[in-house]
Order: structure tokens, then C-alpha cells, then sequence
């Protein structure tokens, strides 16, 4: 039994089919890939995981609980946490800030009305803050407005932003889309060592290959809306219907 | 102190010195003198000051911190000024329960509309509070007349119960006996000086508001708010649920401008529909950006600018614009005062406009902006390349349509 099992998931937009019966189990601990070419549904999977879509049919399962019907504050509360292809920060807010947010949440929940407390003296949280900032080697910048900084520090942020909450599952939205190779493979460092020091469960949508079979231990192919394989980077490399999938019968 | 930073607590202690020292401050011309128009320290215009300032301060933690723009925040005035005439009809003239009774219905009322509204954003939520403000013009002026005595506007009748009026009870506004309209003028070499209980009232009032919202502002849900503004987005992926955290930012700013609106009773123990309308809505939306929407000091600023205008500005006439401009030659004078004539008494509006227009243009962060760039310049010529503490200054709002 996995930490999340999605089972027989459909979703339909109008007249197209966006997910077809999609059945996936991610173990926990383990890097999970998912991957298949442009329009194969894996963004709306994802909206699905975290209550941005409802699907029309299925049950999505997360640490024995249903996700389905629950808003996406409700479902990070549960331990997810999503990281978007375009980062999602606060742009107007200093880096410490961006960092402090998250562990309110984790500590007081969805609301509290704490209007008369002092975020300057609230040194446990400051301290795990500057401590999260420090491990992506950010604490030099922590009073720099978010908005200021650079593309790759911005993911890097969002990361941070992530992690300071200890998640269960991680979700990462194609988190190396437009960087360079350089960076790339930073950031595959980063995620490896997320995987290794901090136990977190890690479900990862990649176009880039190097990058899913440097990381994952199980990669799902979906093509069309349907899972094809389900299986080992090693076993998936040379499967030819994954093949197919990616290049077309055509060829 | 008092639970600020050293930097904050500095702070505080200057607005409380600016606040207590406005009857001096703002009297710099001797009595008689040609610049006697643009003294404005009268109780009147004082007590507006400090009314509207508060106005101003709750609405900005609305507005400034969440972004979300209320067109609507005059019908909580209006609702704070019935509450306490209503206290003058039943008990007595003192101000205490009226304000008190002011708070608690602007509450409910900002907790009904805020509600609904916030179900909504952006322009949408602008229209459904002026939709509610303008509802609650129309019960006020003809529907519940009853409650509110229609046009003529709410007041203190003979035959009303007034429960609590002894023998030598004040027949106006007070404070535990203290007479709000009741001043102590000192003359110092031409110089006079009014110090009027009823701006003191207030004034102490104001500050308390301040300090409250100060603490907002360093407080972890005054974050949340300013988060909201930026990325609701992320927050709500972050695990916080945003609706609760801006109902409460509604509720409190419509308390602080039921406060207002109660204070103005206070002072004058009238309440009337006009209160409400939607230009004065309006009036405090420009008030907040003026002065820069998110800053701490921006909104009361932008509150004496405005009603220092609306008081001085339409007052001068032809007759002190041919004293003024006397010394010109003949063709001149009447070419300067038939321009300036567009710009000054009733008028006024015209410079307002052109003002908001320059800074809105100029300095999208208000007058608090140009302030700084100012300090920054000064600043900057005295040592090169000292850089400025963003956790003191959140970055003010760009624009009005953001």
C-alpha cells in the first residue's frame, strides 16, 4: 500500500478525455516519476492530487484519507506540498518572509487571528526559518524583496518554502523547465539529497530525462490520458511502447 | 515598549508628540497676518483630522495590507453615527456607550457584508460593497425612517427618555462630565492657541488606533494579509485558508470606521444619511492612496492633505487673491487671479485633482513615497550607499488597480 494510490481516475473537459481510468501507487519514500509527452494529462493529474480539480470519477487516496472534495488549504494541511512550474511566491514579501509563512501554517493551521503577537519574537520559527534558508543557500538574501531575485533563486525559494514544512509528499510540477544544464543538475542534487536526509515522498512530472532517471525509482508513462507502463528507469528505457508513445507509430 | 521594536516604539512616540502638538503646530501664522487663511488649527478641522485619520488607518489595513478595494466603507461611518445618537436619545449625552454600542454594530454589519463580498474579488468585490453601502444609504434616508429620521438626519429631541440625564448633566457631548465642545485658548504674542477637549478626545483616540494598527502590521496575521495581496495562490497551497483572514481584515477596518463614524457624532450630536453616500467612500479611498495604500503613516497623511484642502483651500476668495497678488502690475494680477481663481474656493476640487493625478502618476507609493525619496536624496548626498531596511517598509502598493 502506497502513501498515495490513485485509483481509476477519470476526468473529462467537454468532449476530451483528459484522464482515462488512471490507476498510481507511489511508495513512500520513493522518487516517483511521471512522464509522457505534451497533452498526456499529467498537469491535470496533478490538479487533481491537490484540489484544484475534482475528478469525475475515482477515489485519490493520500495516507488512508480521501483527498477528494478537499480544498487546497485542507490538503497541504494533510502533507502535501506542491511545487509549481512557474514558481508560486510571494513577490512583494521579503525571502524571510516567503519562509516564515509556511511555518505559521504548519504550527497554527489554516486561521488563527494572531494580530497581536510579533513576528520578530517569534524566535523558534525565525531560527527554522534562517535554518531552511541556510541549507539552500539562501540566508545571505533573506531581507531581499522575493520579487528581486533571480529565476533560479526563485525555484529555489519556492523549494525552501515547501520543505520548512517537512511534507509528506512533495509534488514537483516540472521543476527544471528552462534552466540550464548547470542549474539543472543542481537542482537534481538538491532533490536527491531532499529524498536521502529528509524522508519526503517525492512525485515528480519531467520532460527532461536526464533529469527523471538520475532521480526516480518508479516512472508511470501516461500517454493520452492513460497510463501505458508502470516500472523501473531501467525497464522503461527501452520499452517500446513508450517509444511509440514519445515518437508516434509513424516512425 | 509596549511590545514594539525600538525603531517602532520611536515611531509611536513621534506620532503621539504630532498628534498632541497640533494645536500649536498647525497655528504657524500670528492672528491677523496674510497667512492667518492657512492656519488650521481650530477645533473643527482638528477633530476631522483626527476622525478621518482614524477612518483612514482602518481602512488601509483593509485596502493597504490585502488589496482588497471597499467602495463601501462609509455606510460602517454612518452606521457608527446613528448608534450614538441613539445612546444621546436613550441615556445621555456621554459619549462612552454611544462609541462602545458604535463598534459592536459596525461589527455586525461589516460581518453581514463582508460575508457576501467576499466571495468575490477584484472589482467584483469593489461593486457588491458599493451595492451594500448604497443599500444602506437608501434604508437610512427613506426606508427606515423610523430609525433613522430619514432627511432630516437623527438627533436629540426634548421629550426623548434620555434615562440617565440628572439635574446638572451637560446638554451636549461629554466625557464623564468633560464637555467635548468646551476649548482653553492662550494668546502668546499674537499667537493663539486652541485647545479643544473634544480634539484631545479624539486625538488620544487616534493614537490608540495607530498603535493598533502598528501591531497588524508586525504581527504574523498582518503578514498573512500582505500575503494575500501578492499570491493568493500560494497561500492557499501553503495551507492557509484565505477567506477568514480577510473577513477578519474587513471586520476590523469597519469597527475602526464605525469608531470614526461615532466620533463625529461625538463631536456633533447629529447623524444623517449623507454620512454614507458613496462619495464618502470614495473620499477615503483617495485619502489612503494619496498618502501611499500599505504604509503605516500614508493613510493619515493623506487624511489631513484632503481635509486641510476641503477647509482651507475653499476658503480663500477674489477679495484675498487682489491682496495677495497686489503688488503686480495691473494686466498681471488679473491674469494670475482669474487663473488661481480655477483653483481655489469652490474649486478646490480642481487642485485636489490634479494633485492626486501628479501623485498617482509620479509617486504610485503616495506621499509616503515622495517622502522617502526625499530622505533617501538627503541621505544619499551625506554617504553613498546606504541601503534601506525593507522589514521596516513593506513595499507600498504600486497602484490603485493592482
Amino acid at each position: 500500500m502506497g502513501i498515495l494510490e490513485v485509483k481509476g481516475v477519470n476526468k473529462r473537459f467537454g468532449g476530451l478525455q483528459a484522464l482515462g481510468d488512471v490507476n498510481l501507487s507511489v511508495q513512500e519514500r520513493s522518487v516517483h516519476a511521471i512522464i509522457g509527452p505534451n497533452g498526456a494529462g499529467k498537469s491535470t493529474l496533478l490538479n487533481c492530487l491537490v484540489g484544484k480539480l475534482i475528478p469525475d470519477t475515482g477515489s485519490v487516496m493520500f495516507d488512508g484519507n480521501s483527498v477528494l472534495g478537499r480544498k487546497p488549504h485542507e490538503i497541504n494541511q494533510m502533507g502535501i506540498s506542491r511545487v509549481f512550474q512557474t514558481p508560486e511566491i510571494f513577490a512583494d514579501l521579503s525571502v524571510m518572509e516567503n519562509v516564515l509563512i509556511p511555518c505559521f501554517a504548519k504550527r497554527d493551521g489554516s486561521f488563527r487571528l494572531h494580530a497581536f503577537e510579533t513576528v520578530a519574537n517569534e524566535g523558534e520559527l525565525n531560527d527554522e526559518a534562517e535554518k531552511m534558508l541556510a541549507d539552500v543557500s539562501m540566508l545571505e538574501k533573506r531581507h531581499m524583496l522575493a520579487s528581486s531575485l533571480s529565476r533560479g533563486d526563485k525555484r529555489r525559494l519556492e523549494m525552501a518554502m515547501c520543505l520548512v514544512q517537512r511534507p509528506k509528499l512533495l509534488l514537483l510540477d516540472e521543476p527544471t523547465a528552462g534552466m540550464a544544464r548547470a542549474d539543472t543538475n543542481n537542482t537534481i542534487d538538491l532533490l536527491k539529497e531532499i529524498n536521502d536526509r529528509r524522508d519526503i515522498t517525492m512525485c515528480i512530472i519531467e520532460h527532461d530525462m536526464h533529469v527523471v532517471f538520475s532521480l526516480a525509482q518508479r516512472i508511470t508513462v501516461l500517454a493520452q490520458g492513460t497510463p501505458l507502463v508502470e516500472d523501473t528507469p531501467d525497464n522503461i528505457k527501452g520499452h517500446p511502447k513508450v517509444r511509440e508513445a514519445y515518437l508516434g507509430e509513424a516512425h | 515598549m509596549f511590545g514594539l521594536s525600538k525603531k517602532d516604539t520611536t515611531f509611536l512616540l513621534i506620532v503621539c508628540f504630532l498628534t498632541l502638538a497640533t494645536p500649536i503646530l498647525l497655528q504657524p501664522f500670528p492672528e491677523g497676518s496674510a497667512g492667518a487663511t492657512f492656519n488650521a488649527g481650530y477645533p473643527d478641522l482638528m477633530q476631522r483630522f483626527a476622525i478621518f485619520g482614524i477612518f483612514a488607518i482602518g481602512f488601509n489595513i483593509l485596502f493597504g495590507l490585502t488589496g482588497y478595494l471597499s467602495f463601501g466603507h462609509a455606510a460602517f461611518l454612518g452606521v457608527g453615527s446613528y448608534s450614538v445618537v441613539w445612546m444621546y436619545k436613550l441615556l445621555d449625552y456621554n459619549v462612552i456607550p454611544g462609541l462602545l454600542l458604535a463598534i459592536v454594530t459596525s461589527a455586525i454589519f461589516a460581518l453581514a457584508i463582508g460575508y457576501v463580498s467576499l466571495r468575490r474579488t477584484g472589482i467584483y468585490f469593489s461593486i457588491l460593497t458599493l451595492a451594500f453601502a448604497q443599500m444602506s444609504f437608501n434604508l437610512a434616508y427613506s426606508v427606515l425612517t423610523p430609525l433613522t429620521n430619514g432627511e432630516t438626519g437623527l438627533q436629540v429631541y426634548t421629550d426623548d427618555p434620555q434615562i440617565l440625564m440628572g439635574e446638572n448633566s451637560p446638554t451636549s457631548p461629554h466625557l464623564f462630565g468633560l464637555v467635548m465642545r468646551d476649548s482653553v485658548q492662550i494668546d502668546i504674542g499674537g499667537w493663539l492657541f486652541t485647545f479643544n477637549i473634544g480634539y484631545y478626545f479624539c486625538a488620544v483616540i487616534a493614537i490608540l488606533a495607530f498603535y493598533l494598527s502598528l501591531r497588524i502590521f508586525r504581527s504574523p496575521f498582518g503578514m498573512m494579509l500582505r500575503a494575500i495581496k501578492t499570491n493568493q495562490t500560494r497561500l492557499n497551497y501553503t495551507g492557509l485558508n484565505s477567506r477568514p483572514y480577510t473577513l477578519a481584515a474587513f471586520v476590523i477596518s469597519g469597527m475602526y470606521a464605525g469608531l470614526a463614524g461615532g466620533l463625529m457624532a461625538a463631536m456633533d450630536p447629529l447623524a444623517g444619511a449623507e454620512r454614507m453616500q458613496w462619495t464618502a467612500s470614495g473620499e477615503v479611498v483617495l485619502m489612503t492612496i494619496l498618502g501611499g495604500a500599505g504604509t503605516l503613516m500614508g493613510p493619515i497623511l493623506g487624511a489631513g492633505f484632503i481635509k486641510y484642502f476641503e477647509n482651507i483651500f475653499s476658503k480663500i476668495n477674489d477679495n484675498m487673491l487682489h491682496q495677495w497678488f497686489g503688488w503686480m502690475p495691473d494686466g498681471m494680477e488679473d491674469a494670475l487671479i482669474f487663473i488661481s481663481h480655477f483653483f481655489v474656493g469652490k474649486s478646490w476640487h480642481l487642485t485636489l485633482g490634479l494633485l492626486f493625478m501628479l501623485v498617482v502618476i509620479f509617486l504610485p507609493g503616495g506621499l509616503v513615497e515622495g517622502g522617502q525619496r526625499i530622505a533617501r536624496w538627503v541621505r544619499g548626498r551625506r554617504k553613498k550607499g546606504s541601503g534601506d531596511d525593507p522589514e521596516h517598509h513593506p513595499k507600498p502598493a504600486p497602484h490603485v488597480a493592482e
